[in-house]
């Protein structure tokens, strides 16, 4: 008989957990990124992800339910309607900057500049307020206008010193624009909601909730940017450390997102720029790892299993993971050499990965099968093991990345 | 002294390179010797980057020192001095694509290493790498891509390259995120390096 969706996604969330907890599920389960994979899947373009709500959702509705992976990441949704009124500076999307057919990509901005930290640790929201948001959002320019808001004067005169400073006719101008994009943003928040149940009532857990960032990759990706924060690192590596503490600060002081129906709550970690290919081991020491772990512990000691993707190559740094709580992490590789981590993490932290996304995306049948069956053989015995492509699969071929899903769900059932 | 500078930008010491610079240039030296001093620094740089002793932010550090030399050398220059070539390399991101930063390591790397780096830069159509084929006469071409797409826009590129008549005219060679030895078999592009000693590696070989 035909399992209904609530016996599915049970078992989904049970067999990824239980490997995140480094027990041995029913078998080796397969978290995917879906990303624009179902633009290619179905025949539409990427940019329909901006622009046609009811055939995304159908896109990715018809995908989910031809390949039927335990989790996966997803692609939501955004008006782009709402992007062109704002103007971001840092995304180029399918459709406006990036073709149609490909994905969006971010542009990096030197938002805070090198004499700009003392601005910044001191007082965050007035640099949020003030410069970030003029810097990252071309409809927020005019907010350099305003005075800082410290600054507004006593009693009732900080309030009319308030009002003056928004009739300032280009920062009044920016407001109605905001206003304009927040009720555009309000109408999608609901089918944006019901995106996700929609396809929970299918029988997928979701993947994730909320994330996180190291703070060198936060200020890297959107304060200093790489070329900056590496100069800084020679320059002035007391204040981007001071920086980075702030941020780690900031960062634990969120509130922890609630729990998902069966009680778990897993935080994705993108982790880039603490890898081999970007700095050495003394580096990633200082100005990496010890932040790292910290988030780490901290979301593991709140009840959370953070799941952190580590891009590029991390092959010198896998034995620090051992410092990670036992059962409470799962680490998705990509280039790492993931059987080595297997021997060097096994029975501490459960792995996820790594096909080759050159592989989906160009190789044959036989050839996914045989990497898959290696990973099966080798980092999935006794359990603590997820199959995951390496990364995006918006290229993959529709056939390999079906048989990455149906070869393991045939072949990597555990006795 | 002649070393000390070469010296000083090797070991990261902007202050002291920066100020060595300003003394001999003020003492009426002659720049050429100044920037000569300063490029063999800039080699000692990409060798410790080679060895694994430099990473990114050190060759990124370096390049900034090296800039602000050569800014203050240059209106001292009665020509454009031209360094000594070993041969030409044309280098870009494919189309599509927009990321910089393992395209620059392969052309911070060729140019220490004595090559002259033709950097298309990102986003770079098929038919901009077939002009500058012509243009140039160089004999190398690498193919940089970080995301997927670049599968298939490094692909258009080399054939692109083989239907202008030009693809026994230049070795390709490609590499970037996602990018693998499947990868080249799917391009047809003769090799593929894992990272930028790599790519210097097989630019050299194909001189």
């Amino acid at each position: 008989m035909e399992k209904t969706p609530e016996e599915l996604y049970r078992e989904r969330e049970q067999r990824v957990t239980d490997a995140i907890q480094l027990k041995i599920p029913d078998r080796v389960p397969i978290i995917t990124g879906m990303g624009y994979f179902p633009a290619n899947y179905t025949g539409i373009p990427f940019e329909t992800a901006y622009y046609d709500y009811d055939e995304w959702v159908a896109a990715y509705k018809r995908t989910l339910q031809d390949f039927q992976p335990d989790m996966f990441s997803i692609q939501p949704f955004f008006p782009g309607i709402f992007l062109e009124l704002i103007k971001p500076k840092g995304i180029r999307w399918p459709g406006h900057g990036a073709s149609p057919y490909h994905s969006h990509q971010s542009i990096e901005l030197e938002i805070l500049k090198s004499d700009e930290y003392d601005a910044y640790i001191e007082d965050p929201s007035d640099f949020m307020l003030r410069f970030y948001l003029s810097r990252t959002t071309e409809a927020a320019e005019p907010f350099k206008m305003l005075p800082p808001l410290s600054s507004l004067g006593q009693g009732y005169r900080g309030a009319l010193a308030l009002a003056e400073a928004l009739i300032i006719p280009e920062v009044a101008s920016a407001i109605e624009t905001l206003k304009k994009a927040g009720q555009e943003l309000a109408k999608w928040h609901s089918r944006i909601q019901a995106f996700s149940e929609e396809i929970e009532k299918m029988g997928f857990p979701p993947s994730g909730r909320g994330g996180a960032l190291v703070p060198f990759d936060a200020v890297s990706h959107s304060l200093r940017g790489m070329h900056g924060t590496m100069i800084d690192m020679h320059r002035q590596p007391d204040k981007l450390l001071e920086l980075c503490e702030k941020i780690l600060e900031m960062t634990l002081d969120r509130p922890m997102p609630t729990p998902n129906k069966s009680g778990n709550i897993r935080v994705f970690m993108p982790l880039t720029r603490g890898s081999d290919d970007f700095m050495s081991l003394k580096q990633f020491e200082t100005f990496y790892w010890t932040h790292l772990k910290k988030l780490v512990q901290t979301f593991a000691d709140r009840g959370a299993q953070p799941c952190i993707f580590f891009e590029g190559n991390w092959d010198t740094r896998v034995e620090y993971f051992l410092e990670f709580p036992r059962g409470k992490v799962l680490a998705h590789f990509d280039t790492t050499d993931i059987f080595r981590a297997k021997e060097i993490l096994n029975g501490h932290v459960s792995i996820q990965g790594n096909v080759p996304s050159s592989l989906l995306g160009t190789g044959t049948v036989q050839e996914v099968k045989d990497y898959c069956k290696k990973l099966i053989d080798v980092v999935g015995k006794d359990g603590g093991y997820i199959m995951s492509p390496r990364s995006s699969v918006d290229e993959a071929r529709p056939e390999n990345l079906r048989t990455m899903i149906d070869f393991t769900k045939e072949y990597g059932v555990y006795n | 002294m002649s070393g000390e500078l070469t010296n000083a930008i090797a070991d990261l010491q902007e202050n002291e390179a920066l100020g060595m610079t300003q003394k001999r240039l003020d003492s009426g030296e002659d720049p050429k010797a100044i920037l000569d001093e300063s490029r063999k620094g800039m080699e000692i740089v990409g060798k410790r980057f080679s060895d694994g002793e430099y990473f990114l932010p050190e060759l990124i550090f370096s390049g900034e020192i090296f800039k602000q030399i050569a800014e203050m050398v240059k209106p001292k220059l009665k020509e454009e001095v031209k360094a000594e070539s070993l041969g030409k390399c044309i280098i870009g991101t494919v189309a599509g694509d927009i990321h910089d930063i393992g395209k620059d390591i392969v052309v911070f790397m060729l140019d220490v290493s004595g090559f002259e780096v033709y950097d298309l830069g990102i986003d770079v159509p098929a038919q901009a790498f077939i002009d500058k084929i012509k243009e140039t006469n160089a004999p190398i071409v690498g193919l940089s891509g970080f995301l997927t797409l670049a599968f298939d826009s490094m692909k258009e590129t080399v054939d692109a390259i083989k239907a202008a008549g030009l693809r026994d005219k230049v070795k390709i060679m490609i590499g970037g995120g996602q990018i693998d030895e499947q990868i080249m078999k799917y391009t047809g592009a003769d090799a593929y390096g894992r990272d930028a000693m790599a790519g210097v590696k097989l630019a050299k070989q194909w001189l």
